[in-house]
């Protein structure tokens, strides 16, 4: 292991580490915390919990979002659910089985100790959850519901209808805002964080944009916790808010911060497909609804070509000319296969010619099995027996309306086609981003008082996430993790008192932005910014998207140091500085886009393996499974920002220590 | 489709603010209405003008942020949609539209399409919450079973995206839906019940402060809301407030 | 921070105070409405001795001071309302197609308030200020000739014009004003909500319909 990277994860046997490290860290009195400032940018559910937590704690909170209210993070997008291992439903769940179906969820590349501390905490989450009132889905008995998602075997997803995210991320907000009002928490909205400020090698403020004067403003504390999100906008097209960047992380990164696998993006298999070249984003459909969606394609080519080119209904199609590939492929789990599966599949299918819209680049997704399966069911409970076909249809449409009514909503208003009539088209989109600034075991990166959460660390979810993962994580680092493992930092530092924004760092760092934000003014070239952030997204979805290899890649490294050129000397930026500017915040987000997406190959290359959501092709098996190489490659990458220079970032390595769970070969047939 | 758009312009705060016309050709029916935005945007910046200034992100109709009012409606003329759900379909081409701000006294806008909705943050800070503490050691969730109608109803109510559509369609620009979705989430839950009654007079008189409007029960509101929010959470509110008012 | 307006001051307090004093206003209608039948259905003597009963007996007299309140309340509530809501947007919209999402009544309801409002003081001028303080002659049974001058009032076209066009403004006053009422008060119900809309709409057609045609059946028919 690197002699830069200290993990400190603590001693003792797994389902132990969490409790022994909690009761050993260093507690800062409440008469002490009142003269601790920290920072949270981004208020998702990581951000606004954390922010929330620290608050009550007693810290003083200065909390930083780019929207023009915390309540909007993009968290409120997530739609299935959130895990817990709390086995309600009696199917055999336990913390070890949720720690051991994530760590095997993300191919064998996550830190044992994070995960089974997350699996640990799940439960507390929901108990949080319920008591702010956070309304999710009940059954008759007025008990919480479960439903199942993508390479589980259990139920222990808890939703609330497709809204999950915005149920608990409205949770978090509550409880932020309730600190607001008590005055603990200073809200910044419409501020975006530009640069980190790091004093003495200790991470002491931040460089923030004021979005409606334009000022740039120095914001000084004890710590900074980054929880601004993952970096999935790198690709354009993606499920994430048209807002959503990486420049928080990007800046900690060239401050000091190690940035980990930042190659591991996870491609989400059901979203809405491309329809035109001005479209701005993809929006996905929840996972959830594979556990009623059978997905298939034409079996036959001449059957995907008149689809295709309208000749042909897929309701007219038999179900013997159909290919349940998923089903056909993976028996044991079927349509439930996690994400980085069911993708690969959909793209192996669509690049042989099978896919069924207009690009080909589309497959089914269809409830009509559901709806009969359902509308017998109900046909039965009102002692229906001879239900025509017609009324079975109608009960089971109900019951799928039920379950995943916004979603089909929301899927008519996109495509004006409607789902419960003719199959869903879905296609892989880049959904979430695995990779994130390295963090040890108390979620610090490796400038001591950054602490990072959420998406925007890399910690928990190895190469690839499972569904309803993301929420847990995000909540059980600001509620449950950050508000312990602050303590490990700031408890030497009672006695430091304020943090001047006086401070020579301080007045480098705004004037480095300052020149920054100048120089796009000051191009005065003839493209807009979007044109390169639509070149940059073309160049990593065709190169470092679903499938790599390393001729590729190397095109990519190329390709993208050309386009960064090109930018600088050609950006378009109209208006000036000191007013609400738009195109010159995007213009700052891209930039940092576009250094990432280098070592985004950078990483991709020097990981000579496929596993989870990093698929080379150079090593994959006959049937077109992904290869690990775990002898050689069972660490995480942590880049550390030298020269100057994307290109030329020094590699660390975490390797990684599995004592609970076995590596083998992910099989989910 | 080609299409005449009348923008509204404002600099910032202090500017008084114009409309202006603009003309976009081939824009397709799939796109949705931000799309033609960026369309436009992507015209003005190459003939060298500043980009129409509009709050937008999630672009799947469930952060809130955007905001227009558009040939005289809130998130334009389609029904459960935001303006980011809205596809040009539902315009025919040659059509001339209009696109405003929100506007509210308490909703002042920032520049061109984008309004201050902090307002209704500092409502939610009056009371839009439940007063528990992070814990680790709370009630086991399912300690309290909660019936499932009410549950459902306390959902609808917190779907409620924060847009503001129902200020911007209210003729008297009125808050109430807005602040009754929130009340009605926790009154219909037993976690809201302990304080139930501050929370509403608090939520209330902040709305009050801010300069919304009153409730005049057209049911504009509810028409236009993206999420379809009833104004039933209003009377819910009434009822809450009066109860409230009464025995405190 | 605790508000300490409670019943009064408070917006949805003056909401209250104006479906409360609304419904009773409504109450009085049908009070009213009664008595005014008696010129269609009874005599001239019946209606002076309605009228006289009206202004004479005490308990009637208390609640006629709480009816001048209500108008009164109503009405300045509804004023303080209307100007607040024009603050609460002072800029106005270039293009507001309200008819896409409300009722014209419900939209109008501080116009036709207000209309309404003039019509009761021409009203109250034209027949309940003379009735106290005019100098009506009595008829065969000793009561105050208010027969006479009615239906001399209501033979004159433009009088019953008017009286017909306010009836018209309060019909959809009350077409909205009585379900609002308990909506304001958080009386709704899912099975009785519908109930009580279309018993509202019904009282508006009906009650100010009937108001209406008092003056029109006293303009047209020969005998009164």
């Amino acid at each position: 292991m690197s002699s830069k990277l200290n993990s400190r994860i603590p001693e003792g046997p797994i389902a132990e580490k969490w409790t022994k490290h909690k009761g050993t860290i260093p507690l800062v009195s409440p008469a002490n915390k009142r003269r601790i400032d920290v920072i949270v940018v981004g208020t998702g559910l990581a951000g606004s919990s954390a922010a929330a937590s620290l608050a009550e704690l007693g810290y003083n909170v200065k909390a930083f979002c780019f929207q023009d209210s915390p309540r909007r993070a993009h968290s409120i997008a997530a739609q299935g659910g959130i895990n817990a291992a709390k086995n309600y439903q009696n199917d055999g769940d336990s913390v070890f089985r949720l720690f051991y179906d994530t760590v095997k969820g993300g191919d064998y590349r996550s830190r044992e100790a994070n995960v089974h501390r997350l699996a640990e905490v799940s439960s507390s989450i929901i108990d949080q959850c319920v008591a702010q009132g956070v309304p999710f889905a009940r059954d008759y008995g007025g008990l919480l519901d479960n439903r199942s998602f993508g390479g589980v075997q259990v139920s222990r997803t808890f939703y609330a209808k497709g809204q999950t995210g915005q149920q608990l991320l409205l949770g978090a907000y509550s409880a932020l805002e309730r600190q607001v009002a008590k005055g603990r928490v200073k809200m910044y909205a419409r501020h975006e964080m530009v640069d980190l400020v790091v004093v003495d090698g200790k991470a002491r403020g931040i460089i923030a944009r004021n979005l409606v004067t334009g000022e740039l403003e120095r914001h000084s504390a004890h710590a900074v916790i980054i929880a601004s999100g993952g970096y999935g906008n790198v690709f354009y097209l993606s499920t994430n808010a048209m807002g959503s960047n990486v420049t928080a992380a990007w800046k900690a990164h060239k401050k000091g911060a190690f940035f980990a696998n930042p190659c591991f993006t996870q491609i989400h298999p059901t979203c809405i497909p491309v329809s035109g070249e001005s479209q701005s984003k993809l929006t996905l459909m929840s996972e959830s609804l594979r556990n009623d969606g059978r997905i298939w394609v034409p079996a036959e080519l001449e059957d995907a070509k008149a689809i295709r080119e309208g000749r042909l209904k897929p309701t007219d199609l038999p179900e013997e000319k159909r290919d349940y590939y998923l089903e056909r492929r993976y028996p044991a789990f079927g349509n439930l296969v996690p994400r980085d599966v069911a993708s690969r599949a959909a793209k192996e299918r669509c690049d042989a010619g099978y896919g069924v819209n207009k690009t080909g680049e589309a497959v089914y997704l269809d409830f009509s099995a559901a709806i009969m399966r359902y509308g017998k069911e109900q046909a039965n409970l009102k002692g229906m027996p001879n239900a025509s076909e017609a009324e079975i249809r109608a009960l089971g449409t109900k019951v799928v309306e039920s379950k995943y009514g916004n979603l089909f909503q929301m899927y008519e208003k996109i495509t004006d086609e409607n789902p419960y009539v003719t199959p869903m088209k879905i296609y892989p989109a880049v959904h979430y981003t695995m990779g994130g600034l390295w963090v040890d075991y108390n979620l610090m990166s490796t400038v001591p008082g950054l602490f990072v959460a959420g998406e925007a660390n890399f910690s928990d979810h190895g190469a690839n996430r499972l569904g309803a993962s993301a929420l847990m994580q995000g909540l059980a680092d600001g509620y449950f993790v950050l508000p312990y493992t602050v303590g490990t930092f700031l408890a030497d530092d009672i006695r430091t008192g304020p943090i001047s924004t006086d401070l020579p760092e301080f007045v480098e760092a705004e004037k480095a932005a300052r020149a920054r934000f100048e120089g796009f003014l000051k191009a005065k070239g003839s493209t807009p910014v979007e044109v390169f952030h639509r070149r940059l997204g073309k160049i990593v979805w065709d190169k470092i998207g679903m499938a790599r290899n390393e001729a590729g890649l190397k095109t990519a490294i190329a390709e993208i140091r050309a386009l960064r050129e090109e930018f600088y000397r050609d950006v378009k930026v109209l208006g000036g500085m000191f007013e609400m500017n738009p195109e010159l915040d995007k213009a700052n987000r891209v930039a940092d886009f576009m250094e990432l997406a280098e070592l985004m190959a950078l990483d991709a290359l020097t990981r000579e393996e496929s596993c989870g959501g990093h698929f080379r092709e150079e090593y994959q098996s006959e049937d077109g499974e992904a290869l690990r190489q775990d002898d050689a490659f069972a660490f995480v990458s942590a880049w550390e920002f030298t020269d100057n220079d994307p290109g030329k970032a020094t590699l660390h390595k975490e390797d990684l220590v599995f004592e609970n769970v076995k590596l083998v070969t992910r099989s989910y047939k | 489709m080609n299409l005449t758009l009348k923008v509204w312009r404002q600099k910032n705060a202090q500017d008084q603010g114009s409309f202006a016309t603009y003309a976009v050709r081939d824009i397709s029916p799939d796109m949705s209405f931000l799309e033609m935005m960026d369309v436009l945007n992507e015209q003005l910046i190459a003939q060298g003008v500043e980009s129409v200034v509009f709050d937008h992100d999630c672009r799947e109709g469930i952060c809130g942020m955007c905001s227009m009012f558009i040939n005289g409606e809130a998130h334009g003329p389609d029904r459960g949609v935001t303006t980011c759900q809205l596809h040009m379909r539902k315009f025919k081409d040659g059509d001339t539209i209009t696109v405003e701000p929100w506007r509210a006294k308490a909703f002042p806008v920032v520049r061109d399409l984008m309004v201050d909705r902090s307002a209704f943050d500092r409502i939610i800070q009056a009371g839009g919450y439940v007063s528990v503490n992070t814990m680790g050691n709370l009630p086991d969730a399912n300690a309290t079973p909660i019936e499932k109608h009410d549950a459902d109803a306390a959902f609808d109510a917190a779907t409620c995206i924060g847009c503001g559509a129902c200020v911007a369609t209210c003729k008297n620009a009125s808050a109430m839906l807005f602040v009754s979705a929130k009340v009605s989430q926790f009154a219909l839950l037993p976690q809201g019940q302990v304080e139930a009654a501050d929370r509403v007079r608090n939520m209330v008189h902040q709305m009050d402060l801010e300069g919304f409007g009153n409730c005049t029960n057209t049911g504009a509101c509810e028409v236009e809301c993206p999420k379809g929010i009833s104004i039933e959470n209003i009377a819910r509110m009434n009822r809450e407030y009066l109860k409230a008012s009464i025995t405190a | 921070m605790s508000s300490q307006r409670g019943l009064f001051g408070s917006s949805l307090a003056r909401k209250y105070w104006m479906a409360l004093t609304g419904l009773f206003l409504i109450t009085f209608l049908v009070v009213h409405l009664l008595g005014n039948l008696t010129i269609v259905f009874g005599t001239g003597e019946d209606f002076n001795a309605y009228a006289a009963f009206m202004t004479s007996f005490p308990p009637i007299k208390i609640v006629s001071y709480l009816l001048y309140a209500s108008i009164v309340l109503h009405a300045a509530d509804g004023i303080v309302l209307a100007r607040q809501n024009r603050a609460a947007r002072p800029v106005a919209y270039g293009t507001y197609n309200g008819a896409a999402n409300a009722g014209w009544a419900s939209r109008n309801m501080a116009l036709l308030g207000i209309f309404t409002l003039l019509f009761i003081l021409v009203h109250m001028k034209s027949f309940w200020f003379e009735m106290h303080f005019g100098t009506l002659g009595l008829d065969a049974k000793g009561n105050k000739d208010l027969f006479t001058l009615t239906t001399a009032a209501f033979e004159q076209v433009w009088y019953t014009a008017f009286y017909v066009v306010a009836m018209v403004a309060l019909g959809f006053h009350l077409w909205h004003g009585f379900q609002s009422a308990f909506q304001t008060l958080g009386w709704t119900h899912p099975t009785y909500t519908p109930i009580v809309q279309f018993v509202g709409r019904a009282f508006a057609v009906l009650v100010c319909g009937a108001f209406a045609l008092i003056p029109l059946y006293v303009l047209i028919s020969p005998n009164v």
